[in-house]
């Protein structure tokens, strides 16, 4: 019974919060459509995408290709509904690896201060190469697969993920509770995951949403110059790419596709923003900045 | 403010150590033999055993590191496996289109986002704030290659004003060089100009609030005055080191950029060469974009001395 009483509040009181914060509500429903479009693909008037029509090439749309076909005829429809899922899955598992690799070191370098100089002395090098160039340097040593790309661009991430833990680590360890569990002898491993890793959390996930929209715009942009995903995999950015030659008699190659990459990575920035103001309204306060 | 300079100096020694040392390392630590991988994918085994006798695999690794460093700091970025073109060479032939598309790039975003950031603050919720924060959102999520091909749409192919792609040197005329630049900086400038127009916006709200901000309006101060003068003074330092950062953003946004408007730059040198498995041109231009990365930050700081005396290390 306790479940029927308490729902409604649950209900309103998720309500009130898209209500207050719309960005929110615009980014969980852009980026649910676009699960519901990479889960959904097989099911959604698609068509195998790497099916080859030589007689079908760069066919406005239609009743059977709603977005016509490519220069090789494959439906132009099914690559983007299956494209979207490589996007989702570079965004989300960037995210997370940088997430939890970030912390472990960021951790580590705001509790272990002997180690703290030269962490950070690394950080600050890997981020002085341009993470698009840096990413490209990783593509081209190991050659291009999807794991590789997912490599490559969670690698110049991980150090913004560590500056961030870093700072609100070194904040955190200065209050009262936690230099009492520091004078009560509490070990190092209990003390970062009990007492420090909690407060931590919150900025870390809001940066993990900006990580998510950097990481689908790069893995866009490799796969657009050629040095991504690798060009059999229908995705975002080799749609593209397959279309830089045919762009004055078919711009929808490259504008379709291009305009689902800006929605997917606004909505994401929108919803990282909410989840900031949400999360911590000191910081929002304090930029004067709640959009 | 001599001694700050110095010890900001010596900072970089470091950043550029470890820059050298991860491209140093991705190299042998990365799979297949680099001494394969350096001579090409059209070497006999002579010229890999040479490579190999050159590079002095035979050594440890932190004497072969410091024998490739040595050779850097010498000038000596090796040479190209696919033309045996000098690195430095290549990089030099290359660089007129990016040093021109990169220049004009920053002038132009902060020509056009710090009025923009500071008058979005001044009027605050009002249109021209909606239209700068909203555009700025809106400038984060466009992929560069998106606003270009946009842009060529629009003033190359519909409205015939500007050529469709491709460059011409500034020798051979301003005109021609300059109209074969615009639709780059325009799509280049998209992401650095949201990046300073929102940290100028937020910063000058602070300013704003401020107490002198007021004492300056009481005593009849014209706004303009208040606004550019006192106002933007105090928020240049977030201001600077956003543009510092961004050039980051820059040199890579370079890379998609000369790739849609066929710009025979430094960024195209670099997709040829992931694509050529030119390995020591990749080498040579992460190193070139670090470190041109690591002084203009370094210059960033040393300005931050002048644009505010309080500061003194």
């Amino acid at each position: 019974m306790s479940a029927v009483v308490t729902s409604p509040t649950v209900f309103r009181s998720t309500v009130t919060i898209l209500r207050r914060h719309p960005g929110l509500l615009f980014g969980l429903v852009v980026i649910t459509a676009m699960v519901i479009l990479a889960v959904a693909a097989p099911w959604l008037h698609t068509v195998d995408p790497t099916y080859i029509r030589p007689r079908m090439r760069l066919k406005p749309p239609s009743a059977a290709f709603w977005f016509g076909t490519d220069s090789t005829g494959r439906d132009l429809w099914s690559r983007i509904a299956y494209g979207s899922r490589v996007s989702l899955i570079v965004g989300a598992s960037v995210a997370a690896i940088s997430l939890v690799i970030g912390l472990v070191i960021g951790m580590i370098s705001g509790v272990v201060r002997k180690l703290d100089g030269i962490i950070m002395r690394i950080m600050d090098g890997v981020m002085a190469i341009p993470a698009i160039l840096l990413a490209i340097m990783v593509v081209s040593l190991f050659g291009a697969s999807l794991h590789t790309v997912i490599i490559a661009i969670t690698l110049p991430e991980i150090p913004r993920v560590v500056r961030l833990t870093r700072s609100v680590v070194l904040t955190v360890r200065g209050e009262a509770y936690v230099e009492a569990a520091i004078s009560m002898g509490t070990p190092t491993p209990i003390l970062m995951m009990r007492h420090i890793l909690p407060n931590i959390l919150a900025p870390v996930i809001v940066q993990a949403t900006f990580t998510a929209s950097a990481a689908i715009l790069i893995e866009a942009s490799l796969s657009f110059l050629g040095i991504g995903t690798p060009s059999e995999i229908p995705s975002w950015g080799n749609i593209m790419a397959d279309g830089r030659n045919y762009f004055q008699m078919a711009p929808q190659l490259i504008m379709i596709p291009g305009f689902l990459v800006a929605l997917t990575v606004l909505a994401v920035n929108i919803l990282g923003d909410s989840l900031r103001d949400l999360l911590d309204p000191r910081f929002a306060r304090s930029v004067g900045d709640a959009q | 403010m001599l001694r700050f300079v110095l010890r900001r100096l010596l900072s970089v020694i470091p950043v550029l150590v470890v820059v050298s040392i991860i491209v140093f390392l991705a190299l042998r630590l990365g799979p297949g033999d680099p001494a394969a991988i350096l001579a090409g994918d059209s070497a006999t085994p002579e010229m890999i055993a040479a490579m190999r006798a050159h590079l002095g695999l035979d050594q440890s690794l932190p004497q072969q590191f410091i024998h490739w460093a040595a050779q850097i700091a010498h000038g000596d970025l090796g040479r190209s496996i696919t033309s045996n073109q000098p690195v430095t060479t290549l990089v030099a032939s290359r660089l007129e289109p990016t040093l021109a598309l990169a220049l004009a790039t920053i002038v132009f975003s902060i020509v056009v986002a710090t009025p923009l950031g500071v008058l979005a603050a001044w009027r605050r919720g009002s249109w021209i704030d909606t239209l700068a924060s909203g555009g700025a959102v809106f400038g984060f999520a466009m992929p560069a290659f998106v606003t270009g091909y946009l842009l060529v749409y629009i003033f190359a192919l519909k409205l015939q004003w500007l050529p469709v792609q491709g460059f011409v040197p500034l020798s051979e005329g301003f005109w021609p060089f300059a109209r074969h630049l615009i639709l780059p900086t325009l799509t280049l400038s998209t992401i650095y100009i949201a990046l300073i127009t929102r940290v100028t916006r937020a910063s000058m709200l602070e300013i704003l609030n401020e107490d002198f901000v007021r004492t300056a309006r009481a005593k009849g101060m014209p706004e303009r005055i208040v606004l550019f003068r006192h106002a933007l003074g105090n928020s240049a330092i977030p201001v600077l080191s956003v543009i510092g950062i961004g050039i980051a953003l820059l040199l890579g946004g370079v890379v998609v950029t000369e790739s849609v408007f066929s710009f025979p730059g430094l960024g195209r040198l670099t997709v040829e060469a992931v694509v050529a498995r030119d390995y020591p041109v990749v080498q040579g231009i992460i190193i070139l974009f670090s470190g041109v990365y690591v002084l203009i930050n370094l210059a960033v700081d040393v300005s931050y001395a002048i644009f505010d005396p309080r500061i003194s290390y």
